[in-house]
């Protein structure tokens, strides 16, 4: 018996224990080719492999309920059923080959040219077909999957999809993974089944097994563990547990710090839709409407016109019940391309047109917005935030062009409310400067914040020790944006990651933050951490 | 005598025709008694719009005009329900 720790990066939250399973690899070579048969023999067993696979993925596919897993598995399917892709094996097996090296081979021409695109959405797609692959390799060695038993720990190099889609996670258990990202697909599914998740996992030896404690928020998986390992491991899972149990019993109620602070709790928005299962009682309104989604859906390039806008904002208006709406204003550009909008061909988009210098160079569309958002504003009390805003004349325009809106409805007839104008506080000449800003109220994005003050692009997965939340210089910053809305009577809020992210709460307030606005699965664990603070500024 | 049809539509979905949309395409190309092609531009390449291998490794960004051409007993039907799913943006296609 010797205890191993392995250390690995957070990528679901959750505790495990339970048996490790180590998973196949998929990479053992080929079972020596059965050509006694003949081909036709070899042609029959292929077909009925490929038929094995695939109602295996049918069966899988109708116990799903979630559209994205449905995709992976119907992307399977029907490259399954086409014979471009199986007849290159059948064609390699009437030569004579080996039933599953012509199936591998096949495969692999087609991993080969989806790892070679210049697009990572199909060189991810690679792993669809290696998992597709492996299940016809199954099929044709006559092997079953080997389930895992209920609760067990899988480790390994990788997990497909539809493997970890297969798997009855009922009886909890969790994941270790040498490879992967926790923006893999895996990782998004297992933060949507609750199961604990570890990526980029030490090594670990040949032939592990034995119970094993999986702590996902310590980054920590110890096998075989001793009394001192599973008592420290049991405390904090019965203390999470309790916590969260006690958080959300907080849920409805207002946040208070220690001391005795009321800091407002907004939740970030997209399509109204998002929020019909969410109780605007858990919360003080809508502190983000990221309205990029009323122009993901234009179908022959249409964009919103000022009737469909209006009526996205008005049911959220609806919803919130006399609370406050903020509605960003189209942050398109950066990672968030648009066709028709956005300038194709830059560099560096998240250096380019973006945010607010994208609305100012089409001001046609921008009022359009601004008309939707002001007849809104008519129905309850709705707020204007402008993205990517880096020097104080940008907001002086869109002052200007909010006027102009509001006009233009009142002549023609129409209401048009009163709605403050704030600003996101993203680029850090716009925080270093604040005070130059003519602002109703500054909501920090920390997500670009951080990007820009220590220059790590946030897709690189590489960076993430130096794209630090709590580096001391966006620290700075945020406190910084906070004293300037203190000392004018201001509000400041901050819409980022950061602020749904309990191991940040205490940092925030002390940076002199009250209010927060964040995913509203967030809310109840924040208003908890909040409850715990001794001080806000 | 079979006829033959064709026509165009932009392609507006994010990242492009990927995995969902090309297997709602294919899926309902399948259903026409015809053989029905795809290009990412007049001159061709034309694709068998049938497989979705084939799709796919065409790797059609967004913002691409999508050619369909059609020939067969059901050829007109096959290009007018294919540039109807283009243009519904594969309805309640999720970006996956």
């Amino acid at each position: 018996m010797t205890r191993i720790e392995l250390k690995g990066a957070f990528a679901a939250p959750g505790y495990a224990r339970g048996s490790v399973f180590m998973l196949d690899t998929g990479a053992a070579p080929p079972a020596a080719s059965s050509l006694a048969g003949g081909e036709e023999d070899a042609l029959r067993d292929f077909e009925a492999a490929l038929n094995t696979a695939r109602v295996g993925l049918e069966t899988l596919c109708a116990s799903l309920k979630d559209e994205a897993a449905e995709g992976i598995v119907e992307f399977q399917i029907a490259m399954l059923e086409d014979e471009s892709v199986s007849d290159p094996a059948r064609s390699a097996i009437k030569a004579g080959q080996g039933v599953e090296q012509a199936w591998r081979d096949a495969i692999q021409f087609l991993i080969d040219d989806y790892i070679a695109s210049d697009d990572a959405y199909f060189r991810e797609r690679a792993s669809d077909l290696i998992d597709m692959r492996d299940r016809v390799v199954r099929a044709l060695r006559g092997e079953a999957e080997r389930a895992p038993p209920p609760g067990a720990i899988l480790l390994g190099e990788d997990l497909s999809p539809t493997r970890f889609l297969s798997i009855d996670w009922s009886h909890g258990g969790g994941v270790a993974l040498v490879g992967g990202s926790p923006t893999a697909h895996v990782a998004i599914l297992a933060r949507s089944k609750g199961v604990p998740l570890l990526v980029g996992l030490d090594a670990p030896p040949a032939g592990m097994g034995g119970e094993a404690l999986l702590d996902a928020a310590a980054g920590r998986l110890i096998v075989e563990p001793n009394k001192a390992d599973i008592d420290r491991f049991e405390t904090c899972r019965q203390a999470a547990a309790q916590q969260a149990e006690e958080d959300a019993k907080g849920l409805k109620r207002p946040a208070l710090t220690l001391g005795g602070a009321r800091i407002t709790i907004y939740v970030n928005a997209a399509a109204p839709e998002g929020l019909d299962s969410v109780d605007p009682e858990i919360c003080d309104g809508i502190g983000l409407t990221r309205t990029e989604f009323l122009f993901d859906r234009g179908a022959g390039g249409a964009l919103p016109g000022e009737e469909a806008q209006y009526a996205a904002y008005r049911k959220l208006v609806d919803w919130a019940r006399g609370r406050p709406v903020t509605i960003r204003t189209l942050d398109a550009g950066g990672d968030k391309p648009i066709p028709g909008v956005t300038v194709d061909g830059e560099a560096n988009p998240f250096l380019g047109v973006r945010g607010a210098r994208l609305s100012l160079l089409r001001p046609d569309l921008f009022k359009i917005q601004l008309r939707a958002v002001l007849r809104a504003a008519a129905d309850g009390p709705v707020k204007i935030m402008i993205p990517m805003v880096t020097a104080p004349e940008e907001m002086a325009q869109c002052r200007v062009l909010l006027e102009e809106a509001r006009q233009e409805l009142l002549s023609g007839g129409q209401a048009a409310g009163e709605a403050p104008l704030g600003m996101m506080v993203e680029v850090p000449a716009a925080a270093i400067s604040i005070q130059d800003f003519d602002a109703d109220f500054y909501s920090i994005g920390s997500n670009d914040l951080i990007q820009y003050v220590t220059a790590c692009s946030r897709d690189s997965a590489g960076l993430t020790h130096l794209a630090r939340a709590d580096a001391p210089a966006v620290l700075e910053l945020i406190g910084r944006v906070a004293a300037h809305g203190r000392a004018v009577g201001k509000e400041v809020s901050l819409c980022g990651d950061m602020a749904g992210d309990v191991r940040y709460t205490d940092l925030l307030l002390a940076a002199g933050l009250t209010a927060l606005s964040m995913a509203p699965t967030a809310v109840a664990a924040v208003k908890g951490a909040i409850g715990r603070a001794r001080e806000a500024a | 005598m079979d006829d033959t049809s064709t026509g165009a539509v932009l392609l507006t979905h994010k990242i492009g025709l990927h995995a969902r949309p090309s297997v709602k395409l294919t899926k309902l190309a399948k259903r026409f008694d015809a053989k029905v092609e795809l290009a990412a531009d007049a001159a061709g390449p034309w694709i068998d719009a049938k497989s979705v291998n084939k799709v796919m490794q065409a790797k059609i960004p967004q913002n691409v005009t999508l050619q369909f051409r059609a020939e067969g007993a059901e050829a007109a039907a096959a290009v007018a329900a294919l540039i109807a799913l283009v243009e519904a943006d594969f309805t309640d296609v999720q970006s996956a």
